[in-house]
């Protein structure tokens, strides 16, 4: 019941965000009908206007969606323990780092080689986590403040260790070792040469995990007391701090394990960066638009991935790629005032009722 | 007939919901009229309709015989029509003149306020109506009793002549009632006019000339007072035949459950809230412990049950010590907790109401396996529960406990802590805000717990309450206990004394 109603509102949500974008192109006088080829050509590769498939781009469409439903997964974690975990950012980060040193520096035989790097990349995301979360529950010192001021540490500080390992230039390392990506021959060629690979994989059980834990364990049970009611959950003799900080502590882990499949499967290098990349801020509109439960999640997850890879799609047919960006934020605002939607609905059900 | 107030075949909808539906009331000029109903009657929106915070569906608004429309708490101000809040909305640490002329100061011919002049007619005012108060002390050094008559005269200084007063003497103690009831009947001498919202009957009877029964939104009869019994005014209210008296029968008590020792809490600002409490709770015996609210009761409960930790004393639960026990370990040793605020601390309103039936037990073998929860035995359970104690809800188990009503809410607490039949089960406030049929079901449930051989701690800030429940009752002031007397030799006047701070041995 309450589930369904959070889904309408997405939906409705999401549907007022395209019109929308649909306005401002018609008032602006481009061609609404390319947003919607756009789109499509986006998401499975098909060119209504030119006609023919490109599987290419589904490819590269289901990748930038892996790293964002995973930091998706991480914020809806957290939040349904009452924390925000804005330093997503800095544990995408760490994950890529420590998935990086591992497989540029460890030799490991093959099957185990992505794994032990993706894992790393886990844990890396889970420390860095576990400061903002301790500090918490020992001191009640906000975990947005302390997340922030770790994203940039966490930016500035993977430079410096990426630049200090073996063979690396100004701009980026040496490839990792060829065993620890995740990049696949058969998927390239399916694909038209995409950079598809194993990640979703772990996409795939990062959803079910996060479903199972939420809804069927005493842990999930327990996390969801704390973030609904702190007092309660403390009254009913529950461990509050503990859960404050591993709640927070398997957020980190799944922004570092976006983190390692970016590294080992999208670029299969590391990168220096000079601005962050929004992977935990895409996460945080993800998590809000799916309703911090899995499937939503997943599902929000990919409509931000296909507004994002439409973008450059919509600038080779004359529309400016801004409007992606209107689209998606248009919906995080829609879901933001969702109590407005709901009331509006109410409204329409009573006119509705009263009428027949 | 010279009405102050009429409000005629007046409605409120809100979506779903008629809140009014149809309802009529004349106020006679001069008189007290008592808006009785249970929670969710309808008798405050009624009133916020009056007062200008809502605007009614239909029906017409008369103040003294002229039709107005109240847009605004402005305009009712200007009509002359006062509200007393159940909340004060007062300056702590300005004094009561300057609350009274907040937002509206009178200045002298130099630009400055003029509290000298202010202060002299706050003063004749307050004498007029024997409020008896000093215009130039500080809101935070008066009592609760005094706040309120401040609030009385910021309405009088505001030439209000029609005064709504909203459960006024929920925060009093027995003796301020008492001249709070004086108070009022000084008003109407002088013409003021009086609509009085409140559940409890004694003070209707004491005070009321006309009594206007609403139930479920309309209105169900308006009596007058005198003819009419407290028993049958209560039939109205709730609809059906009510029984006042707790079925209690005389017990011998057992072996001490609860002992409690030199206990000194310290609350939030870290000042001394219970200041060397010593007490025992036997078994089979209910302890009352009365008083105003905060005067210790909240933090002397918080530190018994874990949630606060006790910076002396000790506690001991059937023989064991309990006072470094976390939260946990205390309900396994054999506690209960109906806490006193049932939204705060017991429930998560955004749980199923299974889900809120376990959550102290989840992780044990009944509920759980390996850290998985069994959802067929957490069903069955809430069932069981559910059925037991007639916790009513829109959905079964499955309901959102948020859209519960109040007194289910309370039920499935009291549910969920009494099946666990705890040795010791601590009652706070168990019926605050429900309605009588909810109170009578609640307070039957906690005498069969005593009857059955367990200890009961109830801490209540309705005398009616622990009088009628207690085997012993322990008075709370100022972070003491000024004395334990046997329920049955004893009487709200001398409670009342105790609960203002005089001791035991003091009392008449």
């Amino acid at each position: 019941m309450k589930i369904n109603k959070r889904l309408v509102v997405s939906l409705i949500s999401i549907a007022l965000g395209i019109l929308v974008g649909v306005l401002i192109l018609a008032i602006s006088g481009k061609d609404v009908v390319a947003l919607f080829n756009g789109l499509l050509k986006g998401s499975i590769g098909y060119d209504i206007v030119n006609g023919g498939i490109n599987l290419r781009y589904f490819g590269e469409f289901l990748v930038s969606a892996m790293p964002i439903i995973l930091t998706g997964l991480a914020v809806g974690f957290a939040y349904r323990c009452g924390m925000f975990n804005i330093g997503c950012e800095g544990q995408v980060i760490m994950g890529s780092l420590a998935s990086c040193m591992v497989a540029i520096l460890v030799p490991m035989p093959n099957i185990v080689a992505p794994i032990v790097c993706i894992l790393a990349g886990g844990f890396a995301g889970a420390m860095w986590a576990f400061v903002p979360g301790i500090l918490k529950a020992k001191f009640n010192i906000s975990e947005v403040v302390t997340g922030i001021m770790l994203n940039y540490t966490a930016l500035y500080g993977a430079n410096y260790f990426l630049k200090a390992l073996p063979g690396s230039t100004t701009q980026r390392t040496v490839e990792i070792a060829a065993n620890a990506t995740l990049g696949n021959d058969f998927f390239k060629a399916m694909t038209n040469n995409s950079r598809l690979h194993f990640g979703f994989i772990v996409v795939i059980i990062a959803v079910f995990a996060y479903w199972f834990i939420m809804e069927k364990t005493t842990f999930g049970y327990s996390l969801r007391a704390t973030g609904f009611n702190k007092n309660a959950a403390e009254y009913a003799g529950i461990k509050v701090n503990k859960n404050i900080v591993i709640s927070i502590m398997i957020s980190g882990f799944l922004a570092g394990l976006a983190g390692a499949i970016i590294l080992q499967g999208t670029f299969g290098y590391g990168r220096m960066m000079v601005a962050p990349e929004n992977y935990g801020f895409d996460g945080i509109a993800v998590a809000l638009v799916g309703g911090c439960n899995a499937i939503g999640t997943l599902f929000a997850g990919l409509l931000f991935a296909l507004l994002k890879v439409t973008q450059p799609l919509l600038q080779t047919s004359g529309i400016p790629r801004e409007i992606g960006d209107i689209i998606s934020s248009s919906i995080v605002f829609f879901v933001a005032i969702q109590y407005v939607i709901e009331k509006a609905l109410l409204k329409y059900k009573s006119y509705k009722g009263g009428k027949s | 007939m010279n009405y102050a107030i009429e409000m005629l075949n007046v409605s409120k909808h809100f979506p779903g919901i008629k809140a009014n539906d149809d309802i009529t009331i004349q106020v006679e000029k001069g008189s007290v009229h008592a808006l009785l109903g249970e929670n969710g009657a309808g008798k405050s929106t009624l009133m916020s309709v009056l007062f200008g915070l809502y605007q009614p569906t239909s029906g017409t608004i008369k103040v003294n015989g002229s039709t107005v429309a109240i847009s605004s708490p402005n305009v009712a101000n200007k009509l002359g029509i006062g509200m007393v809040h159940q909340h004060f909305k007062l300056v702590d640490c300005f004094t009561v003149t300057e609350n009274i002329i907040l937002g509206n100061e009178p200045k002298t011919k130099f630009g400055s306020i003029d509290i000298k002049n202010t202060s002299l007619k706050i003063k004749e005012l307050s004498q007029k109506y024997g409020l008896d108060v000093d215009p130039y002390s500080k809101i935070q050094d008066i009592s609760v009793g005094m706040q309120q008559r401040v609030e009385i005269l910021k309405m009088l200084y505001k030439n209000a002549d029609i005064l709504i007063f909203d459960e006024p003497t929920a925060v009093l103690t027995p003796q301020e009632i008492i001249e709070l009831l004086k108070i009022m009947e000084n008003l109407t001498n002088e013409g003021k006019t009086i609509i009085l919202i409140t559940h409890k009957l004694k003070e209707i009877k004491a005070i009321a000339d006309k009594c206007t029964v609403i139930r479920r939104g309309k209105v169900i009869d308006t009596v007058d007072v005198k003819d009419t019994s407290e028993k049958q005014m209560a039939e109205l209210m709730v609809g059906r035949e009510v029984d006042f008296k707790v079925d209690k029968q005389e017990q011998e008590c057992g072996d001490s459950v609860l002992v409690v020792n030199n206990l000194q809490v310290k609350n939030k600002r870290g000042t001394y809230a219970v200041k060397d409490i010593s007490f025992d709770v036997k078994a089979g015996e209910i302890l009352g412990i009365a008083g105003i609210d905060g005067n210790g009761q909240s933090e002397l409960i918080f530190a018994l049950t874990g949630l606060q930790q006790a910076s002396k004393g000790s506690m001991e639960l059937k023989h064991v010590d309990i006072t470094k026990f976390n939260t946990k370990k205390r309900y396994e040793s054999g506690l209960g907790h109906v806490p006193e605020d049932r939204h705060k601390h017991g429930l998560v309103l955004d749980f199923k109401l299974k889900e809120n039936f376990i959550v102290h037990d989840f992780k044990t073998n009944q509920f759980s396996k390996h850290g998985i929860l069994k959802f067929k035995e957490i069903d069955d359970y809430a069932n069981k529960l559910i059925e037991q104690f007639d916790v009513r809800s829109g959905n079964g188990l499955e309901s959102n406990t948020r859209s519960m009503s109040g007194g289910n809410q309370q039920k499935a607490i009291i549910a969920r802590e009494i099946d666990r039949s705890p040795d010791l089960l601590i009652v706070v406030q168990p019926t605050r805000g429900l309605d009588v049929g909810a109170i009578e079901y609640i307070h039957a449930r906690i005498v069969a717990e005593r009857n059955n051989g367990k200890a009961v701690l109830l801490v209540s800030f309705e005398l009616d309450e622990i009088l009628s429940l207690s085997d012993r009752i322990a008075v709370m002031f100022d972070g003491t206990i000024t004395g334990i007397v046997d329920a049955k030799d004893t009487d709200e006047l001398k409670l009342g004394q105790m609960m203002a701070g005089k001791k035991l041995e003091e009392v008449c």
